[in-house]
This record gives structure tokens, C-alpha cells and sequence, in this order.
């Protein structure tokens, strides 16, 4: 026999309402800690694929486009930006580093980008399997695709126009060369090969003389500044587009007002986009956190009226117990333990279920598997919310338990 | 044992009740007659530390009870006093054995269990010892009741009325059950009650 023993008997003696209080209390918690488990891993995710880039340049169209489609590969582009164009940017004083970006194609679902080595280095990833491309249709790839697509080092596959599976397929073929470990960023989805394999892929129907690279050519020839193999000043060629890193905070001001004075060329920043992201989902979010204060504050009260009326009926119990020994202060301290006993177990089975829906979400939607959310993971703010739920099983208990400690226990007793 | 001397009591400023100067030795047993109203269940609750504010003297043990906190008053409840009261007031979220395990938790005396089943056996409740008392009959429900006052082995057990809503033979297995349970314990035994069946079998008696 001791406190805990008497408080669960209590509160097994009443199973309904018992669990019809964690229940309610339960769902509450929940939904504030799936939000708060997807908002904070999104969070975390588009900070770490966006870390590094300043700005992103592609052609003129939407910002919120260009930023979700050239960092989180989850958009199609605006459209290309000449090469030559592209360059004349990048002798900027102010640009620090510019990674050219060549999308188009894709292989089941996973987006083949053609690029530098620099956006490779940009996320610090290391090779799990192999190295780097060496010549054309050589490509790298990242941990979800050869997971996902079980290909090995050596392994050969055909590109299809566009993001989505069954679009025309091109007949060259692409070699993996080299596979990634995770990054835990959006690398892990893309396929990444050079520019030149992208330009090759799209060129097969014309001559391929002009995307000769520049070992082929005479010496004289000045490489291109963004794509070291390519002769510069090539205004045949597109890229989709630039990810630039700034030099120092001027180029913010500078920078984004110089490229979208040109006519052709739209300057994003993918601070200022994700903010306006969230602000739109926001709204979503807030009304859902709303939804969920509503329940936890009919829990609470639900918890209140049960105690309330419970310790009613326990009028005669509570004089007993005195009676046998049991001072105002341990019955005092039995009604706040019943109170929070609830709210505790409540919070535990929320947090459990939280946990267990995100976990099985990504399993329902690959976009979220994608996107690496996980239910494995646990925040500080967790313990924030666990220590709320006993405070809110203490302002609950509050009341009965001073009703009980007030209890006349010679005036129960005589039973008037 | 217990010694009560120019006791009185004031319900409001204008109902005041005193009551006769008596006491009782160790393991001698005590009637307090009344008719209801009588403030028989007052002087019980007094005697038992329930009600504080007296004026006068309540000594158990040689203690004056209102030279203690009320902690203090709580903690020698526990050790010193066995509560029986008309209605059982069993606790009724808990089996027949944790009715009884809660006396000696609540007054902070370890559990003897192996005392437990004696008296658990002794009054014939031990093979329900592990229902609920909910599913218990009344006559079993008064047993426990009883089992749980004497369960500490108090040298003091107070009891209101608690024959008189039974029929002549419950009535005469109650008290004998009582004083036999009583004796083994070596307790004094109050009874305070308006019924007059007991009047023949407990000698000493204070009147209201």
C-alpha cells in the first residue's frame, strides 16, 4: 500500500471516465507534438538545404518557384537562362561562389542534376560507394536513390524528360560512378552528373560538335568560369540556374537589384521565399495548434469536473482515511497525485502517439520520406509539453484538493 | 485510560453541551446512552480527536488531546484509536485486504501481514479477502469494517451506533464479535448508542 497504489485504485475504479479523460487529453497532446515534430524538422530541413545560398538566380518568373524548385527539387523550373548571361553575373565582385545548376530529366521520380562538384561539397558529402563523374553520362548518386533503386556502383539507367515517371525517355545511357552517403539534406534524392551530360542528354538530335569540351579544343580557349570543362562566352548553351553565395552582407542589398534589373534573369532569396512559405502554411498550422488548445482545454476541464465530483462521493472516504491516521496535507497531496497521474499518463500516450504517426506517415507518403521526416527523433520541447501536462494535472486537482484537505471530517462522520 | 473531566463543547456561541465527568480503565468497556441529539456522537468524535475546541479535559493515555497539533492529533488517531461507525464506509475502490492494509499505511505503522490473515480469519472474511467490497454482503461489509479498527491493534476503539440498525441476532453477533475482538486486542472498547439491547451486556454506563 502507498500513495500511488491508492491513487491508481481510484482511478481504476472509474475505467470510463478514466479513459475517456486520457483520451481526450491524449489526442490534444498529440496533435501540438506531430505539428511541432513536423514544423521543427522542416524546418531543420530547409535551413540545412538552403545553408550556403545566398541567392539563387534563374529566368524571370515566380521566386517562391525558383527557390523550390532549384533548393528543394520539389518545382519545375522557370524556364533556362543563357550561359553567357549566367557568366557575365558571376564576374560580380560581390558573388563569393556561383554553382550552375542544369535540370530537365529525371529517373524514376529522382531529379538528375547537372552541376559542379562545388554543390556536391556545398552539402559536405562523402562517397559511400566510388567517386566522382569522370567523363559524360557519368553520375553520382545520392543515399535515398541507391537505396531506393538498389543500384550499385556500375550500375546503368536511362533519364525520361521532366519529374514525373513515363515521360520520353532519352536513349543514352547513364553510368553511376559514385554513391553518397546521407547528408540528410535534399542531395539524398538527386542524381548528380555535369553539366555537359545534361547538355549531351538534350543534344542528340542535333550535332554534337558543339558541346565539344574543352580538352578537345585549342589551348587558347579560356575555360568558363562556372563550368571549368566548357569554353567561355558560349551563348549556345542554358543552364536553369545559379546558386550564388555572397561575398560579404552588401551583395544582399546590391546584388539582387542588379540581376533583376536585366530582363531575362530573376534573383530569388531563399531566406526571404521560406519565410513567406511558412507564413502562407502558417495559417494552416495555427488553426490546427488552436484545434488542439481547444481539446487540451476540454481535458482539463473534463479532468477538473471528474475529480470534483468524484471527490464528492469520496466525502466519507476522505473522513475515513483521516479518521485512521492520514493528515489534511497527505490527503491534500493524494488528490493532486490523482490529478496528475491522469495528465501524466495522458502525455505519455499523446507524445507515443505522435511519435508513432510520424513515423508511419513517411511509410503512406513518399514525399515525406523524401523529405527524410521522422518520428525517431526527439525534441526539448517535449519535456516543455510534459512538464505543462503536470502542471496542468496540478491546476486541475487544485480545487478538489482543497476541498479535501477542508474536508469536516466530524461533520461527514455524523452523516448530516 | 481515558479520562474526561468538565468536558464541554460549543456547536455556536448560544448551543453550548457539557457533558459528565467519568473515566475508564484499561480494557474496561463503556457504554454512552442517549437518546438522539444526546451529543453522544459529539463526545465520541471528541474522545477521538475527530472534533477540536473543546473546554475541559480529554486525556487518553494521560495525554490531553488538545495540547496536541492537529498532526500530532492525526498520527496518535492512527496508533491509538479504532474507529467503527454505523454506516461501514468501506472504501470502496479497494478489495477487502487493501481496505485493511490502508489503516496501518495511513497511520504510518508497517503492515503486518501474517496479523492481517489472523484477523481476517478470525472474522470469516478471509476467503473474500481479494473482492471488491462492492461485492461483498452487508453483514461481511460490518466484519471488515470491524477487522479495519482493530487492525493497528489500538488500545482504544470507539464505536458509534453500531447496532442499531440490526435485527435482535445481528445485533447480539455484532457486539459479541466486538468484545471478542476487543479482548483479543486487549482495547477498550466505547460504544456509544441509543440502543438498549446492549444495556445488559455491558455493565458500565454512562448516561447523556
Amino acid at each position: 500500500m502507498n500513495l500511488f497504489f491508492l491513487v491508481w485504485s481510484y482511478l481504476k475504479a472509474k475505467p470510463l471516465n478514466t479513459i475517456l479523460n486520457i483520451v481526450l487529453l491524449a489526442l490534444g497532446i498529440a496533435v501540438v507534438t506531430v505539428l511541432l515534430l513536423f514544423s521543427k524538422q522542416f524546418e531543420e530541413k530547409i535551413s540545412s538545404n538552403a545553408k550556403g545560398i545566398d541567392l539563387v538566380v534563374g529566368a524571370k518568373g515566380s521566386p517562391l518557384q525558383i527557390i523550390l524548385c532549384n533548393i528543394f527539387h520539389i518545382d519545375f523550373p522557370t524556364g533556362n537562362i543563357n550561359l553567357k548571361e549566367a557568366e557575365q553575373i558571376t564576374k560580380s565582385r560581390l558573388i563569393k561562389k556561383a554553382i550552375p545548376l542544369a535540370l530537365g530529366d529525371s529517373y524514376e521520380t529522382f531529379r538528375i542534376v547537372g552541376t559542379t562538384k562545388e554543390l556536391v561539397e556545398l552539402y559536405k558529402a562523402d562517397f559511400e560507394q566510388g567517386g566522382w563523374w569522370v567523363g559524360k553520362m557519368d553520375v553520382v548518386l545520392g543515399a535515398n536513390i541507391a537505396e531506393a533503386l538498389k543500384f550499385v556502383v556500375g550500375s546503368e539507367f536511362e533519364s525520361t524528360h521532366g519529374l514525373t515517371q513515363g515521360g520520353h525517355s532519352h536513349e543514352s545511357k547513364f553510368v553511376v560512378k559514385g554513391i553518397m552517403k546521407r547528408s540528410n539534406t535534399v542531395l539524398d534524392n538527386l542524381i548528380v552528373t555535369s553539366v555537359e551530360s545534361v547538355w549531351h542528354v538534350h543534344d542528340e538530335q542535333g550535332s554534337d560538335e558543339k558541346s565539344a569540351s574543352i580538352q578537345q579544343r585549342d589551348s587558347t580557349v579560356t575555360p568558363s568560369k562556372l563550368i571549368p570543362t566548357h569554353p567561355a562566352g558560349d551563348s549556345t548553351k542554358e543552364i536553369t540556374s545559379l546558386l550564388i553565395q555572397y561575398r560579404s552582407a552588401m551583395a544582399a542589398i546590391q546584388l539582387p537589384r542588379i540581376i533583376n534589373g536585366q530582363s531575362r534573369l530573376q534573383a530569388a532569396s531563399p531566406a526571404f521565399e521560406t519565410a513567406r512559405l511558412f507564413t502562407i502554411l502558417g495559417v494552416g498550422v495555427d488553426i490546427l495548434m488552436v484545434f488542439a488548445y481547444v481539446l487540451i482545454f476540454i481535458s482539463a476541464l473534463s479532468i477538473f469536473i471528474a475529480l470534483y465530483n468524484s471527490l464528492k462521493e469520496r466525502r466519507y472516504d476522505l473522513a475515513i482515511m483521516r479518521s485512521m491516521g492520514a493528515s489534511r496535507a497527505k490527503l491534500f497531496i493524494s488528490v493532486l497525485t490523482e490529478g496528475t497521474t491522469l495528465t501524466l499518463i495522458s502525455c505519455i500516450v499523446g507524445l507515443s502517439i505522435a511519435h508513432a504517426l510520424v513515423l508511419i506517415m513517411p511509410l503512406l507518403f513518399i514525399e515525406m520520406q523524401k523529405a527524410g521526416i521522422t518520428g525517431l527523433i526527439f525534441y526539448s520541447e517535449e519535456w516543455i509539453i510534459l512538464a505543462a501536462s503536470l502542471f496542468l494535472g496540478l491546476l486541475c486537482s487544485l480545487v478538489p484538493a482543497i476541498q479535501a484537505y477542508r474536508t469536516d471530517i466530524s461533520k461527514v462522520l455524523a452523516g448530516n | 485510560m481515558i479520562k474526561i473531566a468538565d468536558l464541554t463543547y460549543s456547536y455556536t456561541q448560544k448551543h453550548i453541551i457539557s457533558f459528565p465527568s467519568f473515566s475508564v480503565s484499561k480494557e474496561e468497556h463503556c457504554l454512552l446512552l442517549g437518546e438522539s441529539g444526546s451529543g453522544k456522537t459529539t463526545l465520541l468524535h471528541l474522545m477521538g480527536g475527530l472534533l477540536r475546541g473543546y473546554s475541559g479535559n480529554i486525556k487518553l493515555n494521560n495525554t490531553e488531546l488538545s495540547s496536541m497539533t492537529e498532526v500530532e492529533l492525526d498520527k496518535f488517531r492512527g496508533r491509538n484509536i479504532g474507529f467503527i461507525f454505523q454506516k461501514n464506509h468501506l472504501i470502496s475502490a479497494l478489495t477487502v485486504e487493501d481496505n485493511l492494509r490502508v489503516a496501518p499505511y495511513l497511520a504510518g505503522i508497517p503492515v503486518d501481514t501474517s496479523h492481517m490473515q489472523k484477523v481476517l480469519s478470525d472474522l470469516a472474511i478471509a476467503e473474500k479477502s481479494k473482492n471488491l467490497v462492492s461485492e461483498i454482503s452487508q453483514g461481511q461489509a460490518q466484519r471488515v469494517a470491524i477487522a479495519r479498527a482493530v487492525i493497528n491493534r489500538p488500545p482504544i476503539i470507539l464505536a458509534d451506533e453500531p447496532t442499531s440498525a440490526l435485527d435482535d441476532k445481528n445485533c447480539e453477533r455484532v457486539i459479541t464479535l466486538l468484545l471478542a475482538v476487543a479482548e483479543q486486542n486487549k482495547a477498550t472498547l466505547i460504544i456509544a448508542t441509543h440502543d438498549h439491547r446492549l444495556r445488559s451486556i455491558i455493565r458500565k454506563q454512562i448516561q447523556l
